[in-house]
């Protein structure tokens, strides 16, 4: 099975009914139902419960849910946890993660609940997400530390404020972080996921910037608002060119591979295994299953 | 349980539902006002709705106005549970 996408993670406030009900049918790879920002601070009470419910009872159809809980240095980590873990759904978005600690204080919590409610073999994954300098500092250790950690993300506005820098179009003050998490995630085979492009009406600056992070090594990009949706997919597809390309040089693979042969040539250039692994990602992002290509040439 | 202070959850959103709750003297029971865009249609499912929440949180002596939006179940469900716990001094919120 080609591995799940997460090129488009869609914000949706917490405390919006019309917004989460729909969710499954925006487009998006995830929706992020956020229990944090997005929601006033006489309102978690209210949030927490709404997204427990729609947990229960909405159908997100393939779209893979993440609820991005309070940090739980607030008041409201914990009870977010309380409502929202037994749910299970896909992720918990874990922010302002600063060291291993945090993590292992989070996950103490969430391991207590699953085993009071029963939950034997949680499906569930963690994103880590790092928003502040410290939490740069010590990302390679963060992204090392849990195994139920899946991915890890930037949050670009709390980052340039725990920096007292202004977050410019050209994210000059978050590259060095951007790039350093990229290695991290990497080193560790979590999926790498950025920030949020505030400006909803600058499709062109959404496109540049996410055609950056894709060079940089991001899986996906969060997004504020459906109309992001399909910029960021046609940065993050494939052109037609670069899955023929992807196809032949799988095919020659797997029949030099039958025939024991490690490395090859397509058109006077070598292929070896990273030319191989990158045609592996094109297919995956173009949604052809590696499993078809070799059963139709067995 | 009988509610200890006035409390409401919900907003006059499209596809939400504002619900406030007052406590009323011991023994009178529950009564439920329900005003919908939906009225005609999904009146008794509002007021099923409604009740099944309350029987679950073991709720009376209770007024509870509800202004509905074409809010779905779990929508409703949540409104009606948040509004209950914050009347039951359960959570904090608003009013």
């Amino acid at each position: 099975m080609a591995k799940k996408k997460r090129r488009s993670m869609l914000y949706i406030p917490g405390n919006n009914p019309a917004m989460i009900q729909q969710a499954g049918v925006y487009g998006c790879d995830a929706v992020l139902l956020d229990l944090e920002d997005a929601v006033a601070l006489n309102q978690k009470d209210a949030a927490r419960i709404l997204v427990r419910s729609m947990l229960e009872t909405v159908n997100f159809y393939d779209t893979e849910v993440c609820v991005r809980v309070n940090n739980m240095q607030t008041p409201f980590g914990l009870a977010d946890l309380e409502e929202i873990v037994p749910m299970q759904p896909d992720n918990i978005r874990f922010p302002k993660t600063e060291s291993v600690q945090d993590v292992k204080d989070f996950m103490k919590e969430v391991r207590r609940i699953e085993k009071e409610h029963g939950i034997k073999n949680p499906k569930m994954t963690i994103h880590v997400m790092i928003e502040t300098a410290k939490g740069v500092a010590n990302v390679y250790d963060i992204a090392a530390c849990e195994p139920r950690v899946d991915a890890i993300t930037i949050g670009g506005q709390d980052l340039t404020a725990d920096m007292g820098i202004v977050k410019t179009p050209d994210g000059a003050g978050i590259d060095y972080a951007r790039k350093r998490i990229v290695m991290a995630g990497k080193a560790n085979n979590l999926d790498v996921l950025d920030t949020v492009f505030a400006d909803v009406n600058d499709e062109e600056g959404l496109k540049e910037e996410t055609e950056y992070i894709k060079k940089l090594g991001f899986a996906g990009k969060a997004l504020i608002n459906p109309r992001q949706v399909d910029p960021v997919h046609e940065v993050f597809n494939p052109s037609e060119n670069e899955i023929r390309k992807a196809y032949r040089v799988y095919s020659e693979f797997y029949k030099n591979t039958k025939a024991g042969i490690g490395v090859f040539a397509i058109d006077g250039k070598m292929i070896d295994a990273p030319v191989v692994q990158r045609a592996i990602t094109v297919l995956e992002y173009a949604n052809i299953d590696i499993k078809d290509i070799e059963k139709s040439l067995d | 349980m009988t509610p200890k202070f006035k409390a409401q959850a919900g907003t006059f959103e499209s596809s939400d539902i504002m619900v406030l709750i007052e406590p009323v003297a011991e023994g009178s029971g529950r009564q439920v006002d329900i005003s919908s865009t939906v009225m005609l249609q999904f009146e008794e499912d509002l007021k099923t709705c409604i009740n099944q929440v309350l029987d679950v949180m073991e709720i009376e002596n209770v007024h509870l106005i509800a202004k509905d939006k074409g809010a779905l179940t779990p929508t409703i469900k949540a409104r009606v549970e948040t509004a209950v716990k914050r009347s039951l001094g359960i959570q904090e919120g608003t009013l």
